[in-house]
């Protein structure tokens, strides 16, 4: 049965509850726009008011060869992460759907552990493992890192789109004639195509900004955000804000397109919070 | 419905690749945790209590702990005195505004952790815009050093970045609430403030334990934040931990360290399942 | 009768005894739907009034404007003097069951059933007290300290009952609260939500979608169609004096038949029967039951015909025939239940039962 659940109660309007949120989003992006302004500041990050606006240190950042370096490894490991979490990811969310096996429990824990649990043991654990394997530290070691980490995002995000699929649709296919691996791509891949394109840039996003794990898999490639970490350890140039600007307009526009997806997917309010919630598996 | 084929392919290859790259690395965690470092900085593969008697018997690894513990205790009450109100307002009041609110809300929530808390390092500098436009304002005369460099900086950057991952599950669950609950309510005689703690609140605690226990948890492992900002005074427990892989170069102690992290974030995660279950009441 | 056949009885009627509520030219659009348009209405001090319509015609928009969940566009509401629509719905002596009874789930049955007591700050002696007697109303005292989870929903449908009765409200608003209960269930709630009106003495007003339903229960039906009062009147009257096409057909079976009128004389298809109404064109209700076999010399004033058989659905003790006369015109006749029925069969009904109507306008 369901119940009315969004939207039609309106009470009298509290007076500071609007304050009190109005507060919160200027705590959270007070920060960032900061950041952004300014990058465009003469002076670099000091001094108030800003002045002397300048694209400075944006032409030095796009001289940086590094940098360039940096982005072109990050962008390598998105793709390589993000294909070997959907790789192993659907089929997780689909062994969860659909199978009964021994120690699905746990099973289900250890895949959407790495959400919950702090980078540095994730990433630990992993250097760990590559040392016995006695595999030498390089951008292939970040990749298989991210790629675990990131098999829940792409197994949480997919569990979710099954859960909205009608299950009948793969029944007809199935009454109809068509054996298991036609229905799964003709009939329940179709479906999960917008969760599979969000998970997708979701996990690439993720990848672009990681640095917890790959902080202790790094060879001798830098991925962006270690080699920003790397220059930030010797001290601060305003390019950093620059390149941090720049971060935070890819990351917003990915996430605006991620969430669109979502809705259209499932129709539903509270979009994101499925990968909270997984993480605390009830 | 499915085929033992069918479901066997779905389970298998998740199931390897976990197993290889997140049950085993935990394994490697515990069994370094009982080796020792050769003065010739060899990893040692001999059995022995040492690392874990060094880690009860030295005061300083306790020390941390608990001052980890304490500046996540804070990171969590604050995470949760900003985020849920904003949840509520975004449940409960939004109205037409929600959808768009709630992309504002998980925006920062997936944007690089890095650009944040670089935002940080340079608001709160000595020459940072937060002391810069202080002094600006005649409202200060010299820097305050406490902002950058101490604990206050680790808590107040770690919040920012943790309020939407605490909001999140808090919504989700607000959003759960059937509204005619809150029409009964009313109906019987309760204003809105008595709706909200004799009904709302109650059945929202799941959602508050799950965010709570995000917070807590994360910060605690958080090995970034104070590294950027935290200055002597804001060394946690997995900055220890970081330099035992790195200059200390003794990893069977730092892997001892991860190993009781790990254990007392399962138990936590453990707890928190619980009691969420014992507060659901679906 | 109050009412001649010429001029029915126009909705609204206001009561005689001082009403308990009074609700004049409510009106209330969601966006460019108009969902009600100029109710206005009355209910009595202990009465039992049911407000009836199908999905979209406001009805339980009305009912959620009582409660206060809803404020009306224009209008008002006044309760013994005062104007209720000004009120928040804590501050209304009114109380609703709802549709899906809105248990809390964190509290329990005995709980649930005292939280209006307790939000009162009413002394806790007196809320277990009054939480005991509500249940034992219901009959759900075995149950106090069970969560809603864990009862079925015939059960969680009284707990609702009781927890509204409780707190003694001027007016009890039930919002189709049988709608999700099987049909068994149904009939025997019905019977006691009766009783149990009855026993209390307080005025309900029930919302429902199902004419038997207000047929059994009410002592007055309210037919809302597209947000205005069809009619107003108890069961009997609504039944036997429909003012409306509309009202004939949703309440019970009827033979809707175009007459044109000429000098006194209703004439329809084969049929003629008289009629004072002027001439030009006529709507009329004949219920089926009213239709009965004639015998071989009927009386004078009955009008008779013959017709084929053309259906026949079995009711048990009764059964629907639809009688084919000459010139293509179909009634629908209900008759003792006999297995055969042959050849050409005559029958006849009583001028007076021919009920004029006026017409339903179409409404957008």
């Amino acid at each position: 049965m369901e119940f009315p659940v969004s939207g039609s109660v309106r009470v009298r309007s509290s007076r500071w509850l609007p304050v009190h949120a109005a507060v919160v989003f200027g705590f959270l992006y007070l920060p960032i726009v900061t950041l952004i302004v300014y990058s465009f500041n003469g002076e670099g990050v000091g001094g108030f008011p800003p002045h002397d606006l300048t694209l400075n240190w944006y032409r030095i950042l796009f001289a940086d060869d590094a940098i360039w370096t940096a982005v072109f490894n990050s962008l390598l490991v998105a793709f390589a992460a993000m294909t070997i979490s959907l790789a192993f990811g659907i089929p997780a969310a689909l062994a969860l759907d659909r199978a009964n096996f021994p120690g699905k429990a746990l099973f289900r824990r250890l895949v959407l552990l790495p959400l919950i649990l702090p980078g540095i043991i994730t990433g630990l654990s992993l250097l760990m493992l590559f040392r016995e394997a006695d595999v030498r530290l390089s951008l292939l070691t970040i990749i298989l890192g991210h790629g675990t980490a990131l098999i829940s995002v792409a197994t949480t995000e997919v569990f979710a789109g099954l859960q909205k699929f009608d299950r009948a649709q793969e029944e007809a296919s199935l009454d109809l004639g068509a054996n298991y691996w036609q229905t799964f791509w003709r009939v329940t891949l179709p479906n999960l195509r917008l969760s599979i394109i969000g998970a997708a840039l979701l996990i690439f996003t993720l990848s672009m900004d990681e640095i917890a794990v790959s902080f202790f898999l790094i060879g001798r490639d830098n991925t962006l955000p270690l080699e920003i970490w790397g220059r930030l350890r010797r001290g601060i140039t305003p390019e950093i804000n620059a390149i941090s600007a720049i971060i935070f307009v890819f990351s917003l526009i990915a996430i605006v397109v991620w969430y669109r997806l979502r809705v259209r997917a499932e129709g539903k309010a509270e979009v994101g919070a499925e990968l909270v919630e997984s993480a605390e598996p009830a | 419905m499915f085929s033992r084929a069918y479901r066997a392919a779905v389970t298998v290859p998740p199931l390897v690749w976990v197993a290889v790259f997140l049950l085993v690395p935990y394994a490697l965690l515990f069994c370094y945790s009982f080796w020792s470092v050769s003065p010739a900085q060899l990893i040692v593969h001999s059995w022995t209590f040492d690392n874990y008697k060094e880690l009860m018997q030295k005061d300083v690894y306790l020390a941390t702990l608990f001052r980890s513990a304490w500046i996540a205790a804070r990171v969590m009450v604050f995470s949760l005195l900003l985020g849920y109100p904003l949840a509520y307002y975004l449940s409960f009041y939004a109205g037409k505004r929600k959808d768009l609110l709630y992309q504002l809300v998980i925006i920062p929530l997936w944007v690089s952790y890095l650009v944040r808390a670089y935002a940080w390092k340079t608001i709160l500098g000595s020459d940072g815009v937060l002391n810069t436009s202080l002094q600006y304002l005649h409202m200060t005369r010299h820097p305050l050093e406490f902002l950058l460099y101490s604990p206050f900086a680790v808590v107040l950057t770690l919040t920012h970045i943790y309020t939407p991952f605490t909001l999140l599950p808090i919504y989700a669950s607000l959003e759960h609430i059937p509204r005619n609950l809150v029409e009964a309510s009313h109906d019987l005689g309760a204003s809105p403030l008595q709706t909200f703690w004799r009904v709302i609140f109650p059945l929202s605690i799941p959602g508050v334990l799950a965010g709570a226990t995000f917070a807590f948890v994360l910060s605690l492992g958080d090995f970034l934040a104070p590294m950027l900002l935290g200055g002597p005074s804001g060394i946690m427990i997995s900055n220890i931990v970081v330099t035992l892989f790195g200059a200390a170069y003794n990893w069977p102690l730092g892997a001892a360290i991860s190993f009781c992290m790990l254990g007392l974030v399962l138990g936590l995660l453990f707890l928190s399942e619980n009691l969420e279950k014992k507060w659901s009441f679906r | 009768m109050a009412s001649t056949a010429s001029e029915p009885v126009s909705p609204g009627t206001a009561l005689s005894a001082n009403p308990l509520l009074v609700i004049r030219n409510l009106a209330k659009s969601f966006g460019k739907n108009a969902v009600l348009r100029d109710i206005s209405l009355e209910i009595a001090e202990g009465e039992f009034l049911t407000v009836l319509g199908e999905s979209g015609s406001g009805k339980t928009t009305l009912l959620r404007i009582i409660a206060g969940f809803e404020s009306a566009d224009s209008g008002e509401i006044v309760m013994e003097g005062q104007r209720l629509d000004m009120l928040p719905p804590y501050k209304r002596q009114v109380n609703t069951v709802f549709q899906h009874y809105a248990l809390f789930p964190h509290l329990t049955v005995a709980e649930n059933v005292g939280y209006g007591l307790r939000v009162a700050k009413v002394p806790a002696a007196e809320v277990t007290s009054r939480v005991e007697n509500a249940l034992s109303m219901v009959k759900m005292v075995a149950f106090a300290r069970s969560k809603p989870a864990k009862i079925s929903g015939g059960q969680q449908q009284r707990v609702a009952l009781a927890r509204a009765l409780v707190n003694r409200p001027r007016l009890l608003l039930l919002d189709e609260p049988l709608s999700a209960l099987d049909a068994n269930l149904r009939r025997q709630m019905q019977v006691e939500l009766k009783s149990l009106q009855r026993e209390v003495g307080i005025s309900f007003v029930f919302v429902t979608h199902d004419q038997e339903e207000a047929m059994v229960m009410s002592d007055r039906i309210a037919l809302l169609r597209m947000g205005e009062l069809e009619q107003i009147a108890s069961p009997r009257e609504i039944y036997s004096r429909p003012t409306t096409a509309y009202t004939a057909q949703f309440i019970g079976h009827t033979n809707l038949l175009r007459a044109e009128v000429n000098n006194g004389m209703a004439h329809c298809g084969p049929l003629a029967w008289a009629a004072s109404l002027p001439d030009g064109p006529g709507l009329f209700s004949l219920r089926p039951e009213s239709i009965r076999p004639a015998p071989v010399i009927g009386e004078a004033s009955a009008v008779r015909f013959s017709g084929q058989i053309r259906g026949q659905a079995f009711h048990g003790a009764t059964e629907l025939l639809q009688i084919e006369c000459a010139g293509g015109l179909v009634l629908s006749v209900r008759a003792a239940s006999r297995a055969n029925w042959e050849g050409e069969v005559v029958f006849e009904f009583d001028p007076a039962e021919a009920i004029p109507v006026r017409e339903s306008p179409a409404r957008n």
